[in-house]
């Protein structure tokens, strides 16, 4: 029988970015704040030892514990879903400050594009460039980039956001907090090669710290020392922007703000008296394997894209979407992104081992709608960028494409091309189609009985189109770029779950005008429950060709103030 | 022919004339062990390593009791197909004298060995390639049946033990695995060549490159040849400078 627990104002269902900056602004306006984390706590005085590939980037030490819990998966739906036993194409994050700890720092703002994709596709190319007869499912986002804009600058302020301006991006109303990060050798080439191309490189926004910065809310952050660990690791140095090292203190300083470890949240209560809103939460305390009911008179969902979707699929709150019919919204528009890039070998050696997770530069135009597409197979594109983010030597084995993948060749082309290529690398966003969705899986459960969440997914015919025209640019640039031996890659299979490709997935909870097509409304409010937010890239509609956490992080900020308005007035967001 | 008949047929001609002259199963024997004695007893194996130099040095972890072995032949097959991989030569030492395989003992003693961090839940299925590891066996047991199929094909193939075989046999029969010609006698959702083959060589990676702390990457060696500086606190002082720079190596043990 579990235990019911004294009310809060706010629950929040994870402990990260989303979680921490919503616990953050909630607190500091008053309202009593508890966040449920299923991991355990954490903080720099763990990560003191931290660069040690084999642990932290080979064996995922800071990573979801995937035995107790992990996802199913399929190409197709005419496939048997079969469990993703480790992980590999993406890595789940887990404890105080989830996947915001082990994150890299380059923090893009989408392009006004993306927001409004669908109408301003239709406005330059006509209806028909959409694609929707092939199954593809472009669509507004229900809020423009303009709109959004406060919460990108809410966000960059509080991570100290490094960066020059972008010509191609959307608008700033403030600039960058801190100055770009190290013109290094690589990128200065990579910069001076695309630029001479009349391309617009620049340095890459970076929440690795170019100076000590100390943020709004009073946290301070140190520079960056460019020691090469940042992607799966955590920083030693606070130099990186995560939860742990902002807002999760900041919500903490209130006294608002507790944080309950080991609390693995099962469901989400829908209230007995009034099916418009929820009363609560079901949580298993992971040690002690006893069952609490949290109640709370609002609740945030801040966990990573699968569980925010599971929370509610198994709480049967919103109608799981069908394929078939297309009916139902919850699970609809799952995305993840490709790579497109190319390889150059060059006889200089470069410092490779050494770098920072955002140390890059990157350029705009092959990204969004900033070239036309009037003669392409495909909507959007991709930022293109070199990083360098240190190449660490267990997973940096780089060879020609006919070299043996073992033996006397392999060892000598490996150690020689540890040091003398760069790779330039187009992110490639992915069109939405109406068979890529997320359900629940009948034959697999997790450590708590609950059903696995099943993932049905495949890249689309305009994904490897343009994930190739990207490739090809890449190359043209490296061509440039005064390489010796350029090899670009080849055109892309099928999605394969096991190569790592990015922790970037997307949807399944989408954002919307409209409750036919999405989940929650513009303030991450959900459609069938009044008190109810749940916010993440399972909001993104499509993904686009960025890293997504600056885009996370500002619908957080956006749902934070939408959780404050909703504790004063209740009702409505959108009326 | 069916792969097995293949197998047969070859087995069969080496028992016969006890001369194999390759060819049948690739072509990459010929030559190379004309006159090879089968009866030869396995070398000496026991790797030269950096423990008797002065590289050693903050995190070297030179221990070479087994955790999980329990006889020296098994880490000497794993041995020599890892040094196959990860051969010794003008550039540095190869996998054996850098202790890889001490390296895997370690690991499969440990959460490594048995998936302690992975789904492990049955129904097991065969599932496409794009839906990765799909066995029910953790690695202890891969790596067991992997061993006793290493030794198994190069009895058939040579009426020795894998570790006894010369470097182009050994090739031979790596190459087996990884191409999936052979048959592990478990079914495909089970265990495959190719899933052991691939298992092996990023262990064999892994032990080369990790921290020595873990017992392989014995001074540092593996690190020196690719010139990986390891635990280093900052790089701010020397990453913008147009140099290109070889820096000591350091474990993540360094200082304590």
């Amino acid at each position: 029988m579990a235990e019911t627990l004294d009310k809060v104002d706010v629950v929040t269902v994870g402990v990260g970015w989303t979680g921490g900056i919503v616990a953050a602004e909630a607190a500091k306006a008053g309202l009593s704040v508890v966040g449920l984390e299923r991991g355990k706590n954490r903080g720099t005085e763990d990560y003191q030892h931290v660069h040690d590939e084999y642990r932290y980037a080979i064996r995922y030490e800071l990573m979801q514990d995937t035995s107790k819990e992990t996802i199913t998966f399929r190409n197709t739906r005419d496939e048997r879903a079969l469990p993703m036993r480790r992980m590999g194409s993406f890595l789940l994050g887990e404890n105080v400050g989830g996947a915001g700890t082990h994150w890299n720092g380059q923090t893009w703002r989408f392009l006004p594009y993306d927001f409004e994709i669908r109408s301003l596709t239709e406005e330059r190319y006509g209806e028909d460039k959409l694609g929707d007869d092939k199954g593809y499912r472009w669509q507004d986002w229900g809020i423009t980039y303009d709109e959004l804009e406060p919460y990108f600058t809410q966000f960059d302020l509080t991570i100290g956001l490094a960066g020059e301006e972008n010509p191609l991006g959307g608008s700033r109303s403030e600039p960058f907090p801190t100055p770009p990060m190290i013109e290094t050798p690589m990128l200065k080439l990579f910069k001076d090669a695309a630029n001479g191309m009349g391309l617009h490189a620049h340095m890459m926004p970076s929440a690795n710290m170019t100076q000590q910065y100390t943020n709004p809310d009073g946290q301070t952050l140190q520079p960056c020392q460019y020691c090469a660990f940042c992607e799966r690791f955590a920083c030693e140095y606070d130099a990186k922007s995560s939860p742990e090292t902002t807002v999760i203190p900041t919500a903490l300083e209130t006294g608002n703000f507790d944080i309950r470890t080991q609390a693995n949240v099962v469901e989400v209560l829908t209230d007995e008296d009034d099916d418009s809103l929820v009363s609560g939460v079901r949580y298993i305390d992971t040690l002690s394997g006893e069952e609490f009911i949290q109640p709370a008179d609002i609740v945030v969902l801040n966990s990573y894209v699968f569980n925010n979707y599971k929370l509610l699929r198994v709480s049967d709150i919103g109608e799981q979407y069908d394929p078939e019919t297309e009916e139902g919204t919850l699970g609809r528009n799952y995305g993840y992104q490709t790579f497109g890039g190319a390889r150059g070998f060059f006889d200089t050696q470069f410092n490779t081992f050494m770098g920072a997770g955002a140390l890059g530069a990157g350029l705009d135009d092959y990204n969004g709608d900033e070239f036309d597409h009037s003669d392409l197979d495909f909507l959007h594109g991709g930022n293109i960028a070199v990083t360098q983010t240190g190449s660490r030597p267990i997973a940096t084995n780089i060879t020609r494409p006919d070299t043996p993948s073992w033996g006397a060749e392999f060892k000598k082309e490996t150690i020689e091309n540890y040091t003398r290529t760069i790779r330039v690398q187009g992110q490639c966003a992915t069109t939405p189609h109406k068979d890529n969705y997320l359900d629940i899986d009948e034959d697999y459960t997790d450590a708590y009985g609950l059903p696995l969440v099943q993932l049905t997914y495949n890249f689309t015919d305009s994904d490897r189109v343009r994930t190739k025209y990207l490739a090809d640019r890449c190359g043209e640039i490296l061509e440039e770029m005064g390489a010796n031996e350029i090899v670009v890659d080849e055109e892309i299979g099928d999605y394969d779950i096991v190569p790592y490709q990015s922790t970037h997935n997307t949807g399944g909870t989408v954002m919307g005008d409209d409750p036919e097509t999405s989940v929650v409304n513009n303030w991450m409010q959900h459609w069938d429950r009044d008190n109810l937010f749940v916010v993440g890239a399972g909001n993104f509609p499509h993904n686009s060709g960025y890293n997504p956490t600056s885009t996370v992080g500002a619908l957080a900020y956006r749902c934070a103030e939408g959780v404050i308005t909703y504790s004063e007035d209740g009702g409505r967001l959108e009326d | 022919m069916s792969k097995d008949e293949k197998r047969f047929s070859r087995r069969d001609f080496l028992k016969t004339t006890g001369v194999a002259t390759g060819g049948i199963l690739g072509g990459s024997l010929l030559g190379g062990f004309i006159g090879y004695n089968f009866d030869q007893s396995p070398p000496a194996t026991e790797p030269e390593t950096a423990e008797h130099g002065e590289e050693a040095s903050g995190g070297d972890n030179h221990h070479t009791g087994y955790l999980f072995f329990t006889k020296h032949s098994d880490r000497e097959t794993i041995e020599a197909a890892m040094e196959r991989i990860f051969p010794e030569d003008d550039l540095g030492p190869g996998a054996a004298a850098l202790g890889a395989a001490y390296f895997l003992d370690g690991q499969l003693a440990g959460d490594y060995g048995s998936n302690t961090k992975e789904y492990m839940q049955g129904p097991f299925y065969e599932g496409s390639a794009t839906q990765g590891y799909q066995s029910r066996l953790n690695r202890r047991e891969y790596f067991t049946l992997g061993i006793l199929k290493l030794n198994e094909v190069a009895n058939e193939e040579h009426d020795a033990d894998f570790r006894a075989l010369e470097p182009e046999q050994m090739d031979e029969i790596l190459t087996l695995f990884q191409e999936g010609e052979v048959d592990m006698g478990v079914p495909a959702h089970t265990a495959t060549a190719p899933e052991f083959f691939g298992l092996l060589r990023t262990a064999t990676l892994e032990g080369v490159y990790s921290d020595p702390i873990y017992r392989g990457n014995r001074g540092m060696e593996g690190w020196k040849m690719k010139n990986f500086p390891g635990h280093q606190m900052a790089y701010i002082e020397q990453i913008d400078d147009g140099e290109f720079h070889e820096i000591d190596p350091q474990s993540v043990a360094e200082g304590h």
